[in-house]
């Protein structure tokens, strides 16, 4: 419930951010994030919210664990509650 | 378990290796205390290899440099539990250091009578939206999946936005039963402060998760010698929430990450700290956290919220841990805008199973699952004893699933 997931940001319109998570693009609201969000930049999304702007540096890093859960099945306990994390956002 | 018939295809893997020493004789014969090591799922997983042996060799001898065995240190997040137990993490632990989860799973803490509330509304009729695994946690004696299949109507949702679109699409009042820390919380909070649907109210067990640590340091018999600390929720809240207390308990605090690597190298760093006896916060997840966290995120979570004491779960009253809605939002709480008749839920007794639950010692780290009786054995996902087997950062679910037992 805590895990979130990152995703890049394709465009904005007001509070609403369009991103793509790992192909699949999703809204996510900015209401909660610290920092200006422009496309392009990584945010982590927790419960639909933007709640963290991911700098680059070491993204790499963190997008490569996302990557395997995402592609596991939803049997895996940790990989159904990333994919639960992308089900809360809107389409 | 295999025993018992009752697990669902896929689980199969997990149950062998939990059956691994034997079907016979109960859950405790089959469990000798002893150091815990990850078996079915231990192969690792690092994205960089060399990088990930150098920690766990750096670890291993940075915990023998200690010179008292063993050492417990306490993570207080499910999800890292999760990336532990999920990439065999514990093999590379050296068998002195055992790093046990404490109160992280937002699901088990949330207590039986805040779960009665949500019950008595469904039952009453109300229609109740909740994260998923709160459907089947046990209230004093029922779930709101109990309510369910008496006729009441319960939906799940995955995020507060699902709930407002199913108040919008009905005009029946709607109870949102709002769970979960300081990273959910704040989501609630900004919803809250962006306009809700007039027929949508907010129960909620909200939980701030700084005050629980200082009832798990103060326990009188706590062995815990550091904490790992959350990296989603001090994003929410900084690591500079940690000083007071590291300062008060006179214990370190490493901030971690949730990947392999990220948590090998804060619990390196959390054992040197030990080792040489200093006493600090160290933030080890610097992409994601900040001394003084998210203030755009902070600020709507204490308009909307006020820190209220409550009990968690199993394990005491926290001062401040429970998030209730300032007065200024009375008008969408759920709590004064239904009468909730609790009377008739508490004729029903807890099963005699119930009282056997050891959720609260595991969840205060003073027992593991595997000092339980009923774990595995009575208790398993599908029909679960206690909080900790139902919910995904539960810590029994995380380690029936993927097999983390006894040597």
């Amino acid at each position: 419930m805590c895990l979130g997931v990152p995703g890049r940001v394709i465009e904005i319109h007001d509070n609403l951010a369009l991103v793509d998570f790992f192909g699949v693009s999703r809204q996510v609201r900015l209401e909660l994030v610290d920092e200006p969000v422009a496309p392009g930049d990584y945010i982590l999304n927790h419960v639909g919210f933007a709640i963290r702007r991911i700098p680059e540096r070491d993204i790499e890093g963190t997008l490569a664990m996302y990557r395997q859960l995402l592609h596991e099945a939803e049997t895996d306990l940790m990989a159904a509650d990333v994919q639960g994390e992308l089900k809360g956002t809107r389409t | 378990m295999s025993a018992s018939g009752t697990e669902r295809p896929g689980e199969a893997g997990a149950s062998e290796a939990s059956l691994s020493e034997g079907p016979e004789g109960t859950a405790a014969e089959r469990r000798p205390r002893a150091p815990i090591i990850d078996s079915a799922t231990s192969e690792l997983k690092f994205r960089d290899p060399d990088r990930g042996a150098a920690l766990a060799g750096a670890l291993a001898q940075t915990v023998a440099g200690i010179g008292r065995a063993p050492v417990s240190v306490m993570h207080v997040c499910g999800s890292h539990e999760q990336a532990i137990a999920r990439f065999g993490l514990r093999s590379a632990f050296p068998p002195d250091l055992h790093v046990i989860m404490g109160p992280g799973c937002p699901v088990c803490i949330t207590d039986q009578p805040e779960v009665d509330e949500a019950v008595a509304l469904a039952r009453q009729g109300v229609r109740i939206a909740t994260y998923g695994d709160m459907v089947r946690v046990p209230g004093t004696a029922a779930s709101l999946a109990d309510a369910e299949a008496e006729g009441a109507r319960v939906d799940v949702v995955y995020s507060i936005d699902q709930a407002i679109a199913l108040a919008n699409a009905a005009p029946d009042p709607l109870v949102f039963f709002a769970t979960g820390f300081e990273t959910t919380a704040v989501a609630t909070a900004a919803a809250i402060l962006s306009g809700l649907p007039a027929n949508f109210f907010v129960l909620s067990a909200h939980k701030y998760i700084p005050p629980v640590m200082e009832i798990v340091a103060e326990m009188p018999d706590s062995r815990i010698e550091g904490f790992v600390a959350a990296g989603h929720a001090a994003t929410i809240t900084g690591w500079g929430v940690f000083e007071a207390f590291v300062e008060r308990h006179r214990v370190p605090v490493v901030v971690a990450g949730f990947e392999p690597l990220d948590i090998l190298a804060a619990l390196v760093r959390l054992a040197e700290l030990i080792r040489d006896r200093i006493c600090t916060v160290e933030n080890l997840f610097p992409r994601c956290v900040t001394r003084e966290g998210n203030l755009v995120a902070q600020r709507q979570l204490w308009d909307v919220f006020t820190p209220i004491g409550g009990r968690w779960r199993g394990i005491a009253h926290i001062p401040n841990g429970n998030l209730r809605l300032r007065d200024r939002w009375s008008h969408l709480d759920a709590r004064r805008r239904f009468a909730i008749d609790l009377t008739r839920l508490w004729d029903d007794a807890p099963s005699s199973l119930s009282q056997q639950c050891q959720c609260g010692d595991i969840m205060s780290g003073r027992k593991t699952p595997a000092d339980c009786a009923l774990f595995g054995a009575d208790c398993v996902p599908e029909n679960p004893v206690g909080a900790c087997m139902v919910s995904s950062e539960g810590t029994c679910r995380i380690w029936h699933e993927y097999g983390v037992q006894h040597r």
